[in-house]
């Protein structure tokens, strides 16, 4: 149920204050995404806003180990 | 009693004479020749028309700012600090992966700064070159993305060395925002890049923009960053602040569309227009450099600027910098200010000093000044048609200081009897991220950057270089080492049309000769090849 930042994250820091639940941090080389925090924006956005603003394509991407996020019904 | 120069100039100012105009304004009078009745604003006897026509309160704002005026960016330094990492729009000319020290153009650093940090570079840099007088920020990516960051690092060196002017660039797309906040921080200059006015030209630039939590494209993307970059520009206009527009030349896609660009920005108060050619090589990664997109040619890239030129203020002493850059505009002295360097220094921020080197300064920027309105006099009653273009090796103050092997570039300067000598750009020889050049590949490179050239001013040259040289058509002139550069151009040109007019020296027209901007990069070689047509 998140999004995780790929080894292509050019550390830009774009994605950062865009994220409406915080999820987001920097590392030593790269930002990371808290999966416990991210809702992959459903709620607040139409589109997860990580991916939208990131420069390199296919950088900010749905973490396959994760299972999709379900808002409460 | 005969008053000499420097007599005269010191009197203006004693009189209360505060801008070059007014000190000028004194010496044309004392030379007893005409002056226009304008309210003593502008010199006569010649000057060239731009920077000598401005009010004085703006004259002011710019007078030491080495972006946006030519004659201060021989003697100021300015200083870019990279503390705006993210940006909010894709540039088919950008790429964000590319990091490299060696490579100098906007948009790489080789180290990203916290507001601290930057602040303590500020101080550290400004005791070092007491000649910087300005902070930009500019990058990497836009510093209204990064509000937070680009405001806080204003904040801590208004507070720590107010006497730095603030400056930053944008590509505008947040700019109506951050307008207030700008004008609260005293920020005097705003860059916007505005590389097109109409919608269809901006979809073959930008892929998306990201706007209020959407990622727009095409036609779309570009009308709304058009829309917001002309509503940030008159928000800025209505507040005093100064801007400045840069827009990229990108051959094909919006090079005669930039006349529409001046047009828009001008009517919205814009300053002064910065037409740079767009840098393009397949090793930057971009997609322009991918797909093959060239540059334009310093003949392309004049010919715009001329074509706009009637219309407002271009800048044509822009070297497209790094977002880290330190020094005087044509030099790049970063390498000495990296974060470890600098927290090892023991900074002392000494206002008094720096005050006192500046005011230096201004005596050889007087005596700079001083020296060409007396040799436009010698042109005076002089009328050619023709025009020429020579090529100057200078480390800067406004002087013929740099021997030709150590040039990394040359000022270009273009001698008219209607405008004197008027710098109309430079051209990069040093070969960034080429290596492996031998001393012939090098004055191959050279004389590729300066072939429109009649003559090469230097401080000093060798044997060969100068044959070389002169089989190129190009003269190696090295008898006004150390001189001021445009009194020896005037001088130099005098001399050249008396030849003419005696038929000692046949005119050859050397303007059509394709020049190359920067001759190191891979893509400008296409350039080259593709304006030779095929035998």
């Amino acid at each position: 149920m998140a999004l995780r930042i790929a080894a292509s994250c050019v550390n830009c820091s774009a994605c950062e204050p865009e994220c409406p639940n915080e999820a987001i941090y920097p590392t030593e080389s790269a930002f990371a995404i808290d999966p416990a925090k991210c809702t992959e924006c459903i709620g607040f956005h139409d589109d997860p806003q990580c991916a939208l603003v990131c420069p390199v394509e296919e950088t900010c991407v749905i973490d396959e180990s994760y299972p999709r996020y379900q808002p409460a019904a | 009693m005969e008053l000499s120069e420097r007599e005269v100039a010191e009197a203006a100012i004693k009189a209360g004479a505060t801008n070059v105009d007014d000190i000028m304004q004194k010496m044309a009078e004392h030379k007893g020749c005409e002056t226009t009745s304008d309210g003593g604003k502008k010199a006569s006897c010649g000057t060239a028309a731009g920077e000598n026509d401005l009010p004085p309160e703006i004259w002011d704002k710019v007078k030491n700012h080495p972006c946006y005026s030519e004659e201060a960016h021989h003697h100021y330094a300015r200083m870019h600090v990279s503390v705006a990492p993210a940006c909010n729009i894709q540039c088919n000319y950008c790429n964000r992966k590319y990091d490299c020290a060696n490579e100098s153009r906007p948009g790489v650093v080789s180290e990203r700064l916290t507001p601290e940090q930057a602040a303590k570079k500020v101080l550290a840099v400004a005791s070092t070159i007491p000649q910087m007088t300005v902070l930009g920020i500019a990058g990497p990516g836009d510093p209204l993305a990064n509000p937070e960051k680009t405001f806080k690092t204003f904040e801590l060196i208004s507070r720590t060395a107010p006497d730095i002017k603030l400056c930053l660039s944008t590509n505008g797309l947040t700019l109506p925002d951050h307008v207030d906040t700008i004008a609260r921080y005293n920020v005097d200059h705003v860059t916007i890049t505005v590389n097109m006015v109409d919608p269809e030209v901006g979809a073959k630039i930008y892929p998306w923009i990201f706007y209020k939590h959407k990622r727009y494209t095409g036609i779309e993307a570009a009308r709304i960053l058009t829309e917001r970059q002309m509503q940030g520009l008159e928000m800025l206009t209505e507040r005093g602040i100064l801007s400045k527009i840069n827009s990229v030349m990108i051959p094909g896609i919006n090079d005669q569309h930039l006349k529409e660009v001046n047009k828009a920005v001008k009517s919205r108060g814009a300053f002064l227009h910065n037409i740079m050619p767009l840098i393009s090589s397949a090793e930057h990664g971009t997609v322009f450099g991918l797909t093959g997109q060239r540059g334009p040619t310093a003949q392309e890239l004049k010919k715009l600027q001329d074509s706009c030129e009637g219309e407002m203020n271009m800048m044509r002493h822009c070297r497209q910098c790094r977002a880290d850059a330190v020094g005087l505009l044509g030099e790049d002295r970063s390498a000495e200010f990296t974060t470890e360097k600098i927290m090892e220094m023991d900074v002392n921020y000494d206002l008094a000093t720096r005050q006192a080197y500046q005011a230096r300064v201004e005596e050889e920027r007087l005596a700079v000044s001083g020296a060409k309105a007396s040799e436009l006099q010698v042109l005076a009653g002089v009328e050619s048609d023709i025009k020429i273009l020579v090529a100057v090796a200078t480390k800067g103050s406004g002087r013929i200081n740099e021997h030709f092997g150590h040039a990394t570039e040359f000022q270009i300067y273009e001698l008219s009897t209607a405008k004197g000598a008027h710098f109309i750009g430079h051209r990069r020889v040093d070969l960034y991220c080429q290596g492996g050049y031998g001393e012939e590949d090098a004055l191959e490179t050279v004389i590729r950057a300066i072939k429109d050239c009649h003559a090469v001013f230097v401080a000093k040259i060798g044997g060969c270089p100068k044959k070389d040289l002169s089989a190129a058509g190009i003269e190696a002139v090295d008898e006004f080492a150390h001189e001021f550069i445009e009194k020896s151009a005037i001088t130099y040109f005098k001399r050249y049309l008396e030849g003419v007019a005696a038929g000692t020296i046949t005119h050859v027209d050397r303007g059509d000769l394709v020049a190359e901007i920067r001759p190191g990069e891979k893509a400008v070689d296409v350039v080259a090849a593709a304006a030779v047509p095929a035998e």
